[in-house]
């Protein structure tokens, strides 16, 4: 049966669907908008937490993970820490270091942590055996899941450093730990002799606490810890929420804006859906009223125009279900990525209650003017167009009739007033389709922001490089847990073979020559259009508490041309001196002005945090320091600035013809790609704008069709007193134009305070704050042409039914009624 | 004689291999010339108005209004045309219900450019000839039929037009409302008003007209001028 159902109702409501077509498709629109937007806001909601804290509680995850100092913290007073006020639980001590393996191939993988255990099991953190078994005795290791692949899998066998003499290690099995707290796994009895020089062995610590909700918690309990053992033995922590963040980052950042686009869409079609409706009763009095006449029951009545707005809202709501999965599906992908063989799909739940939310919604909009229809005097109904109308506006046409413009447009723009519940629905749809429209063009200047405050290295003119671009990609090594994909070509993610060290791994792998940095800056210095340059160096290094490899770029030089957007605090200026994203700050439950040891080449330095980096990198944060500060550390790139007036081109042809023969390279740079979540932010951005734009159109378009319909007699009748089409047409257009105005005045504020509220949710979703930069992106010329596009929204959605009202002819009108 | 109206052959079809419902008709109008158009319902009488108003287009022929072709013309030219030429006064008065008696009026002369204030003047030279100023800021519906009537008619000699249409002018009055509308109509005539009146009153016809066309099935059938037109 169809949503109409059956007998004379029914009949009366597919006619009157039948007939209006504009109503019947703007509802259908407004409604899949509607819905497509809250499944896409409700699956990412859902996506953003529910897998990992499925999987952390199913673990009994860390909420806090803790290296110690085993020389200054023995087991038995670590033992004791796990019996602390607001630690519930606890497991350790684990040995712990860190090692750099080299695969069959040649390859390094990243520097891991490996952390002795007996069994996967414990109090804390029961990691879970993904494929093979346990570690049971020496030369055996599981390896974290996400490096299962074909160049590793179980059986392969690794060296444990690329040094001649490292012990092999054979893969037995894959292991996920939600909380992170190892890369690597094997015996307790292994890891004095995999330790290496420079990575000695430490004590990890496992606990739960008893409330590690927030960051400010955490770190009560970091510090109840840190106050329990001998100063200087807690070497550092990690906390369960970095984790968390990383795992849902790209869904997490995606959702506060999505759900702001899926309120606007729901509220957006309520009012549109209420308003055609109650613009089909007020338009279809007469039809109302014949209806009674020949013997419809109130009830009957209401239910024939309920059914009116239901039937194109079930079309709507059957296809914005389909289309909200869709576009929810590289969110998806995004997120499962992080879970590996975890598959996520929209939530069962979200795809019934959206759809039936949103019925109950277009039922209740549609209720309130059907009921109105069904309460209508007969005769009252029947002698709509013959009896005068209601004074409503009279006073707007005086007031308005007295301004010194065309007489066509001062009656224009009193025509609102006549009908305030209509013009009221008019005017929101305008302001919502600017609010939109705002709100999505400073989210998309906050995501270039955003992206280009990522790359800075995008700033510099030209980009010198140790090593020919071809060959300065390493092997790829497998994934880190929940990394983004493969560092950048700039960088390389390894420190670039120095010419003392080419060719010199251990596993034979041939390596090409680099350019000599020295060299490099000689060449730099003897070129007059270089105005500055900086080197720098993409390298990994491990940080004293800290699980892993952590990426970092060594400057040489004067780096400030190349500073990411800070938070607080300064740029590195000299040695001694690192800046850190917050996720590292979360992380390490450091603050600025605090120390931390970096580790590189087995050269560690103690260095202050002076600076907090807009770092959106998610869990593979970035730290910023000195070159000086690890003498073995060289650049692989030298970013260059050249003097004004002298093209790029022709310095980059010059450096690259210097250092060619050296081995190295040089060229402009390339403009930043962006990011597969930015690029996906923009786009999901455009689509919902368009979406929400084109429905605010349609709910304009409506409204003129209605007021044009009951004015058509009015307009036929000054048509034959001598309107002109063209005075017509800006009669039509007044009526809307001034409503445009209000909406625009109303809209573009509501969309900067929106965006204000949102791009910082967004930020704290990813665990940053947001720097001005990301933040301050409207001007006052952008903002008046927003204001602009709401006015020309309405006038655009105004101009088919004012063509249509400039076209029909004044007999035709004269007669309608 | 100098012809306000002229049509030749006019012919006016609804459906394409139908009946025409005006016509084929030549007709001439002159300057100064009462008509009364006659006839029952469906005679052409309203379509005959409509296409000398250039409300409507002719399907054959050609209509001549104040010399120029009014079938020729464009939309805008015959809105720009109408307002200049023609007044128009309606059975069922269609006045703006939205706008005061005064504004009614002086919409047209509005339209053309005319300033606010004497647009104004110009309405009160009429309200006043018309009997209706103290209704100046009177909404239409608080009016009496006659009165609205009155209103339609001073709306439709506000720009000082050649040619005055008046349909059914009394169809919705009665009867010293009627009598009222045919007085002014004649003193307008006697001012040298060209007027073409579409009635089914007979006595208004010859109260009014100095000629009078009979029309059925869209024919001409008779045309008789009054005795001191003559």
């Amino acid at each position: 049966m169809s949503v109409f159902g059956g007998g004379a109702p029914a009949r009366v409501a597919r006619s009157g669907a039948g007939r209006q077509r504009v109503r019947t498709v703007v509802i259908a629109v407004a409604t899949m908008m509607a819905v497509a937007s809250a499944v896409v806001a409700g699956t990412l909601m859902v996506v953003a937490a529910a897998p990992f804290d499925h999987a952390f509680d199913k673990q009994r995850g860390a909420h806090l993970t803790a290296r110690f100092d085993p020389a200054r913290a023995g087991a038995a007073r670590l033992a004791e820490t796990g019996r602390l006020d607001g630690v519930t639980a606890s497991a350790g001590p684990y040995p712990s270091t860190t090692i750099r393996p080299v695969g069959r191939s040649g390859f390094p993988l990243p520097a891991l942590t490996l952390v002795g255990r007996s069994d996967p099991h414990g109090a804390v953190d029961r990691v879970e055996l993904t494929s093979g078994r346990w570690a049971r005795g020496a030369g055996e290791i599981v390896l974290g899941s996400s490096f299962e692949g074909p160049g590793v899998e179980i059986g392969a066998v690794l060296k444990a450093s690329d040094t001649a003499n490292a012990p092999a290690l054979s893969v037995v099995g894959f292991a996920r730990s939600s909380s992170g707290t190892a890369d690597a796994w094997s015996t307790p009895a292994q890891i004095g002799p995999l330790a290496a020089r420079g990575h000695p062995v430490t004590s990890q610590m496992l606990y739960r606490l008893e409330s590690a909700d927030t960051r400010e918690q955490v770190l009560a309990g970091r510090a109840g810890i840190a106050a329990a053992v001998p100063s200087g033995a807690l070497l550092g922590t990690q906390s369960w929420l970095d984790a968390r963040h990383a795992a849902g980052r790209g869904a997490a950042a995606t959702v506060p804006f999505v759900t702001a686009f899926g309120v606007l869409g729901i509220v957006m079609s309520v009012i549109i859906v209420s308003s055609v409706v109650s613009g089909a009763v007020g338009t279809g009095l007469r039809r109302i009223g014949i209806l009674k006449a020949i013997g419809f029951t109130p009830g009957e009545v209401v239910r024939a125009y309920v059914a009116q707005a239901l039937a194109p809202a079930c079309v709507g709501i059957v296809a914005g279900v389909p289309l909200g999965n869709l576009l929810a599906v590289p969110m998806l992908a995004d997120t499962e990525s992080v879970y590996g063989t975890v598959s996520l799909t929209v939530a069962w739940w979200v795809d019934v209650a959206v759809p039936a939310a949103a019925l109950l919604v277009v039922v209740l909009a549609a209720l309130v003017p059907a009921r109105r229809a069904g309460r209508l005097p007969t005769v009252e109904a029947i002698a709509v167009g013959r009896a005068p109308r209601t004074g409503r506006g009279r006073r707007a046409h005086r007031t308005l009739g007295r301004l010194p413009l065309p007489r066509p447009v001062t009656y224009g723009l009193a025509t609102p007033f006549t009908h305030p519940v209509r013009a009221l629905a008019m005017l929101l749809a305008v302001a919502f389709g600017t609010v939109a429209t705002t709100f999505a063009v400073g989210l998309t200047s906050s995501l270039t922001a955003v992206g280009s405050s990522q790359d800075p290295e995008s700033r510099a003119a030209v980009t010198v490089t140790t090593v020919r671009a071809p060959a300065a990609a390493p092997p790829p090594p497998p994934p880190v847990v929940g990394d983004d994909g493969p560092p950048s070509p700039a960088g390389g993610g390894e420190e670039p073979p120095s010419p003392a060290v080419s060719g010199g791994t251990a596993a034979g792998a041939s390596r090409p020559a680099a350019a000599d940095p020295a060299k490099v800056r000689s060449a730099l210095a003897s070129r007059a259009g270089v105005e500055s340059y900086y080197g720098k160096l993409r390298t990994e290094v491990a940080v004293a508490g800290v699980s892993g490899a952590v990426r970092a770029s060594l400057y040489e030089g004067d780096a400030r041309d190349g500073h990411h957007a800070l938070l607080s605090g300064h740029w590195i200026t000299g040695r001694g001196q690192i800046v850190v994203p917050t996720r590292f700050l979360e992380r390490t439950s450091t603050e600025v002005g605090d120390t931390v040891r970096l580790t590189y080449r087995e050269r560690s330095a103690d260095l202050r945090i002076v600076g907090e980096s807009f770092d959106t990198s998610g869990n593979e944060p970035e730290v910023h320091a000195d070159m000086a500060d690890f003498p073995p550390a060289r650049p692989d790139t030298f970013l260059v600035e050249v003097k004004p007036g002298v093209p790029a081109e022709e310095v980059a042809r010059e450096l690259a013809a210097l250092v060619r023969p050296l081995g190295g390279d040089a060229t402009t740079v390339p403009p930043a790609e962006r990011g597969g979540v930015l690029l996906l932010m923009d786009a999901l951005a455009l689509l919902l704008t368009l979406l929400l734009v084109c429905v605010a159109g349609l709910g304009i378009l409506n409204s003129v069709v209605l007021d044009t319909r009951e004015r058509v007699h009015d307009l036929g009748v000054c048509k034959a007193i001598g309107m002109t089409p063209r005075q017509t047409v800006g009669l039509v257009l007044a009526s809307v134009g001034a409503l445009g105005v209000v909406g625009a005045l109303l809209g573009v504020p509501a969309g900067y305070v929106l965006h204000g509220l949102v791009v910082p949710a967004m930020g704290r979703a990813v665990g940053t704050g947001m720097p001005a930069a990301v933040l301050d992106v409207y001007t006052p010329v952008g903002l008046l042409l927003l204001g602009l596009g709401g006015v020309v929204l309405a006038l655009l959605g105004a101009l088919v039914p004012a063509g249509w009202a400039a076209g029909t002819r004044a007999a035709t009108a004269l007669r309608t009624e | 004689m100098n012809h306000v109206i002229e049509l030749e052959g006019v012919a006016k079809r609804y459906d394409g291999a139908g009946a025409p419902a005006l016509g084929p008709l030549t007709l001439g109008v002159a300057e100064g010339e009462a008509l009364a158009v006659t006839g029952p319902s469906g005679s052409g009488k309203s379509t005959l108005l409509n296409l000398v108003a250039g409300l409507d287009r002719p399907t054959d022929g050609t209509v001549t209004v104040a010399g120029r072709r009014v079938d020729r013309l464009s939309e805008h030219a015959l809105a720009r045309f109408r307002r200049a030429h023609i007044g128009i006064a309606f059975q069922f008065f269609n006045l703006l219900d939205d706008l005061t008696v005064i504004d009614n009026i002086r919409l047209p002369a509005q339209l053309t450019g005319t300033g606010r204030r004497a647009a104004a003047a110009r309405a009160g030279e009429l309200m006043e000839m018309l009997g209706i100023q103290q209704h100046a800021h009177a909404y239409p519906g608080r009016l009496s039929g006659g009165e609205r009537q009155r209103v339609g008619i001073a709306r439709a000699l506000i720009n000082r037009p050649e040619l005055l249409l008046a349909d059914e002018p009394t169809g919705a009055l009665d009867t010293a409302a009627g009598h009222g509308v045919r007085d002014l109509l004649r003193e307008l005539h006697r001012g040298g008003q060209t007027i073409v009146l579409v009635t089914h009153d007979l006595a208004l016809a010859e109260a009014c007209a100095s000629r009078t066309i009979h029309l059925v099935d869209g024919r001409l059938v008779l045309d008789t001028y009054a005795r001191d037109a003559r």
